[in-house]
């Protein structure tokens, strides 16, 4: 049994005025442990809301969600999550507010320990000389890392990222996301993360595999795209890659079927989660590539 | 000259209303024209801390005395308002519940209920606390409410996110979210608490401005029910631009 397994998930909102809104149906997924999974979606698709369940934030209609065999009630203890709107608590500082975090993780922590561990996760996404700073003072970029610090410093096994840089600049953005990727690997341990996005790029930058994800409503996750290449990676590298453009293709085909196809790819996709070969990705032109990014 | 405007301009407003006032003097046999007033009152300003008798005192200790009941009541008001604000903001079924009544009671006048507290209390100090408390509370009630209800989303999430224990939450989380909508609740509670004093030190006849005003009617010394209207409603100004600096300050963190 994979580390996180997904199961028959849905999810309807009902708005107030009485009308209902099938966001997910029937989603399926697993994550190993260790992996770094992207969920690749138009904005609207409803991948936030499949983050939120999995997550715990919120409660599937239908379905289950286990984590380590456990049914998901709730945030777990070892799980953090970066929003795309950073979520920082704007009268605290930065320490204060990533203090606040490790003093609920670790209460048995002396205080200095707390402060220590804090300060040091600043310091790790280049934040030492703003510790004191509200998040007011802070750039949206500042702002993120403060969020990705306050996120590492839990020392989580499991991350989720719901579009954390999506309110970013492009140039802010790349760097935050090279951040990211070495935060995880010189973490120590084998971090599983669960990364909601809307950039191809992105997930080509971090993700072991991406699972595409059809627009809502009733939206559904297609084949999963696996990416074999070493890590780090690097954006200027991903642009000439043979097997980058291969996945990239694969991806944006699966995204712009049409809604049936997609189903179908689906249920086939999902019995071989994980394994589906490149080579089997359809030929699409580098100009829809293109399209499809933006 | 933007400086001079400023100074210049409220002097016109104040010029004007002592003409209006002046005016209604020389119709009304029984108001005392401005200069007259200040004839006859100005020893309680001259001498604002001179105490000759039980109501006859410089118009800072009556002042003072009004405040001090003021404060205390309106402490009281938002000792009860402010965790009641929290707990029907947190709880819609509390609200539904609390709701009617507190509809019915928001509006009743002080003077309604200054003879209940006098039957409840047998004495007129706590009967005027009581008055105070119960008609101040309704804004800060209100509006700690509203803020609670208004709390983000992001920031729930971040509570449930850390796990926060419910304590934590609430005085990390919940408290200072809120305290912008608190402040601008207890700024109008602090207006309605000195609205009501001096209805019960009148119907009291507590020393206090209030107090002092209602004497000086039965005694029939006119000008002095002027200077005490004036002093209630200088303080009441001096009040609201305190809170409203603390509430300022407040929004700017």
């Amino acid at each position: 049994m994979a580390f996180i397994e997904v199961t028959g998930v849905a999810k309807t909102f009902v708005t107030s005025g009485g009308s209902s809104r099938e966001v997910l149906s029937d989603v399926s997924l697993s994550v190993e442990r260790g992996e770094f999974v992207s969920i690749l979606g138009t904005m609207g698709c409803g991948k936030s809301t499949l983050l939120k369940i999995v997550a715990g934030l919120i409660a599937p209609d239908a379905g289950r969600v286990t984590i380590d065999g456990e049914v998901v009630r709730g945030v777990r203890p070892s799980a953090a999550i970066v929003f795309q709107n950073y979520s920082l608590l704007p009268w605290f500082s930065a320490l204060e507010n990533v203090r606040l975090a490790v003093g609920a993780a670790f209460p048995d922590w002396p205080r200095d320990r707390q402060r220590q561990q804090a300060v040091q996760h600043l310091e790790s996404v280049g934040l030492g000389h703003a510790v004191d700073r509200r998040p007011g003072q802070l750039s949206g970029g500042m702002r993120q890392r403060v969020a990705i610090a306050r996120a590492f410093a839990i020392e989580p096994e499991l991350l989720f990222l719901d579009e954390p840089f999506g309110a970013l600049d492009a140039l802010t953005r790349d760097s935050l996301q090279q951040e990211l990727a070495r935060l995880c690997s010189v973490a120590g341990r084998p971090i599983t993360t669960l990364m909601i996005t809307n950039s191809v790029e992105e997930a080509l930058l971090l993700s072991d595999r991406i699972l595409p994800m059809t627009a809502g409503p009733r939206a559904t996750l297609g084949a999963a795209v696996a990416v074999e290449l070493a890590k780090p990676r690097s954006a200027s590298e991903l642009l000439h890659d043979d097997h980058a453009a291969g996945v990239r293709a694969c991806v944006i085909a699966t995204l712009t079927e049409d809604l049936a196809r997609s189903r179908s790819v689906t249920r086939r996709g999902l019995q071989q989660a994980g394994s589906v070969r490149l080579t089997d990705a359809p030929a699409v032109k580098p100009t829809l590539a293109a399209e499809g990014e933006g | 000259m933007k400086r001079l405007l400023n100074l210049l301009l409220p002097l016109i407003g104040v010029l004007f209303a002592l003409i209006v006032w002046w005016a209604a003097s020389t119709m009304v046999t029984d108001l005392p024209s401005p200069m007259r007033t200040w004839e006859e009152s100005k020893i309680y300003i001259l001498k604002p801390l001179e105490k000759r008798g039980e109501m006859d005192q410089g118009i800072a200790l009556l002042a003072f005395y009004s405040l001090m009941r003021v404060a205390r009541g309106f402490l009281l008001g938002i000792a009860i308002a402010t965790p009641l604000g929290f707990l029907l903001g947190m709880s819609k079924t509390l609200t539904r519940i609390f709701d009617p009544i507190m509809q019915v009671l928001r509006p009743i006048s002080p003077l309604a209920w200054l003879p209940l507290g006098l039957i409840i209390f047998q004495k007129s100090e706590p009967a005027a606390l009581f008055a105070i408390a119960v008609c101040s509370m309704w804004p800060t009630v209100i509006n700690t409410m509203a803020g609670v209800r208004a709390i983000p989303q992001d920031y729930w999430n971040v509570a449930k996110v850390l796990r926060l224990s419910p304590v934590t939450t609430f005085a990390k989380v919940v408290v200072p979210a809120t305290l912008p909508y608190m402040f601008t609740g207890f700024r109008l509670s602090l207006g309605i608490a000195w609205l009501v004093i001096v209805a019960s030190e009148m119907l009291t006849g507590t020393p206090g401005v209030g107090g002092f005003l209602w004497q000086e009617y039965n005694s029939l010394i006119y000008a002095h029910i002027l200077l005490a209207i004036l002093t209630i409603g200088v303080v009441g100004f001096v009040l609201d631009r305190l809170m409203g600096l603390a509430e300022a300050r407040l929004r700017a963190l």
